[in-house]
């Protein structure tokens, strides 16, 4: 009995595994990266940006969340820049080229594209549940 | 017992004393980054103390797992020697990442900030194990006890989950950010029920040698909640995600499956009574103390776990030091109270004298008094964070963070706490380990 629940719910989980590869993004609206896209995420990864920031609330939490930096008013690429290139007393100064620091840019705007991290009140159903649109 | 074994022991608890002194270093790099930012930032101190905590619990969970097997399988030569290439493969390769790490050489997810070529030596050795383990596992004509179930569980999940997530690495599930945040999350979330599966299941292994009532784990409750416990493994993990905008199904489905959870907290109320007079009877061993501190933890995790399940609760919560504490107060509270108590049995620090067992107890209490202020502080710097972030809409962060500071200062010293509790415990163990030489580990301890 015990070994037949055991692989009914192996197959399920098998199944959803598939089903959520396949269906979790069925509109991809940040559409597919591009070269520069990629190689600002390479770069995200080798100088270990998410020790310290949260991309939708995962990461480090001793700087703020990235994952619409890009088109907060105010804020956007110029003034990414500045903290990219040069850090600030809390953030470290990486030394960045020109082209990966472009590139982390472009990275961090593709992200944006994909939604907004915070979520908003109007989102919060009945049942405890969130309706989240893109 | 064998050197490698030995050896391998002392690795995994040394583990822990890096976890510790790594966690003080990160949170006083937080504090005070223009000090740290030159020579050990942030950035760096905190890889460090993820992956030796996350590798302590691993490697100890493995290391109870494989001591305590030899009572249900046969012995068998070539399983052993499988067994120790895992063990040298898996330490040296740990030790590689952490070279990799003081030369600030990342380039992984988090928890996993190395280059991902290292994970194939430790995909190699886990395949290894999982030989070594699987072959007196299928060839044992025992009925299987629900522990065996559950470390099988725990080897086997652990695999696909690794496997799942490096699945990164194909471009194709990077062509979609939302997929690969989600497929990152399903993977580190179910591994977590992985490594919980091998080290519960050493947790009831040794209440049943405790109590020597081995009914327990065999009982169809008991069973009910392995079930329970393996469905939220494959599918409550979404709860990581409650605000990332994919399919509607799959926040759906993770909130209900986590509700499940409730029922583990009423058993726990319900069994209360009956823990109160076990607790009378076993009080005198160090094992036991261990695994109902665990228990302690879980229900004060599983208290505020059930509130992060909920979406509209996840959201002031996700994102904030609320989330640190969950991760901290179970890896410490449930995982590391259990791994200790597991060594404790493994070193018959049971059969000691009363007096190193009043020192052991001492240490065991500044532990749990610092553990508690830990977690209290990182829910109070968690609830003041989200306070302004999603009720008042603040939106200059440093403003934000000003009074999380003032938690996190308190944190430090409760820290220091934690070392001088946790870390105690472990030079001793780790004597114990050294002092011991052949007779070491030898598995006769009846410590009733
Ligand atoms: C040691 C931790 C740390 C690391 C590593 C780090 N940052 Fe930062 N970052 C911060 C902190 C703290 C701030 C908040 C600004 C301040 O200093 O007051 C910040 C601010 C920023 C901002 C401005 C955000 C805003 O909303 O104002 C951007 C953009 C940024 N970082 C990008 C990056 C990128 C890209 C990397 C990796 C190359 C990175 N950071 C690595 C700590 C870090
Ligand atoms: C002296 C004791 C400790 C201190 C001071 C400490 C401190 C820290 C700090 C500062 C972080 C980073 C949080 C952030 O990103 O802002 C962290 C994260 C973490 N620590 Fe510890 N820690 C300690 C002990 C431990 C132990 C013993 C374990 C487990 C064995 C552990 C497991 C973790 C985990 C899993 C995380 C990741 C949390 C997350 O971001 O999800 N820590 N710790």
């Amino acid at each position: 009995m015990a070994r037949i629940i055991w692989i009914l719910l192996l197959l399920t989980f098998i199944t959803s595994s598939w089903l959520i590869y396949t269906r979790c993004d069925e509109k991809n609206i940040s559409g597919i990266p591009d070269e520069h896209v990629k190689q600002g995420w390479k770069v995200w990864q080798e100088k270990n940006c998410q020790g310290c920031h949260q991309i939708y609330g995962l990461g480090g939490y001793m700087g703020p969340d990235l994952t619409n930096v890009a088109s907060q008013k105010d804020k956007g690429p110029i003034y990414m820049k500045v903290f990219i290139q040069h850090g600030t007393g809390r953030m470290p100064d990486f030394h960045l080229n020109d082209s990966d620091v472009n590139d982390l840019i472009l990275y961090l705007a593709w992200i944006d594209k994909s939604g907004k991290s915070r979520v908003p009140a109007s989102a919060v159903e009945w049942t405890g549940s969130l309706d989240i649109k893109n | 017992m064998n050197s490698v074994f030995r050896i391998y022991t002392f690795f995994a608890l040394t583990l822990l004393l890096v976890t510790l002194a790594f966690g003080l270093l990160a949170t006083w790099a937080f504090l005070y980054p223009e000090a740290y930012n030159r020579f050990l930032p942030f950035y760096q101190l905190r890889p460090f103390h993820v992956s030796a905590a996350l590798f302590w619990i691993i490697s100890g969970a493995v290391a109870g797992v494989w001591f305590y097997k030899k009572e249900e399988f046969p012995k068998i030569r070539v399983s052993e020697l499988l067994a120790n290439t895992f063990m040298i493969t898996w330490m040296l390769t740990i030790l590689s990442i952490f070279g990799c790490y003081a030369f600030k050489i990342f380039g992984g997810r988090e928890y996993w900030e190395f280059p991902p070529i290292l994970c194939l030596p430790l995909l190699t050795a886990w395949i290894l194990l999982m030989v070594a383990y699987y072959i007196p596992w299928y060839k044992s004509s025992r009925p299987k006890p629900l522990y065996v179930w559950m470390w099988s569980t725990g080897i086997f999940f652990f695999f696909i989950t690794f496997i799942e997530q490096n699945l990164w690495q194909i471009p194709w599930f990077r062509y979609s950010f939302l997929r690969e945040v989600t497929v990152q999350w399903k993977s580190n979330g179910s591994m977590v029920g992985a490594w919980n599966q091998m080290i519960y299941g050493t947790a009831l292994f040794l209440m049943v040698k405790i109590s020597g009532d081995a009914s327990i784990a065999k009982s169809p409750k008991a069973f009910f909640f392995y079930f329970l416990g393996l469905s939220n493994l494959m599918f409550n993990w979404g709860h990581h995600i409650y605000n990332v905008p994919t399919a509607q199904w799959i926040r759906d489905v993770a909130y209900i499956i986590s509700m499940t959870e409730f029922l583990f907290l009423i058993s726990i109320i319900q069994g209360f009574k009956s823990k109160l007079d076990e607790q009378r009877k076993f009080k005198h061993l160090i094992t036991y103390r261990f695994l109902i501190a665990a228990e302690f933890w879980v229900f004060m995790n599983l208290l505020l776990a059930l509130g992060m399940s909920i979406p509209a609760v996840n959201r002031y919560t996700h994102g904030t030091h609320i989330t640190v504490a969950h991760a901290m107060g179970t890896t410490i509270g449930i995982n590391t109270m259990i791994l200790l108590g597991s060594f404790t049995y493994m070193l018959g620090i049971d059969n000691k004298t009363e007096y190193s067992k009043r020192v052991i107890n001492v240490f065991y209490w500044i532990s749990q008094y610092s553990l508690g202020i830990f977690w209290v502080t990182l829910i109070v710097a968690g609830i003041i964070k989200g306070y302004r972030t999603t009720v008042l809409q603040m939106d200059n962060f440093n403003e934000i963070m000003k009074p999380v500071f003032q938690a996190i200062n308190i944190l430090s010293y409760a820290g220091i706490g934690l070392i001088i509790g946790l870390g105690t415990i472990s030079i001793i163990y780790l004597k114990e380990i050294i002092k011991k030489k052949q007779r070491i580990l030898e598995y006769n301890n009846n410590i009733n």
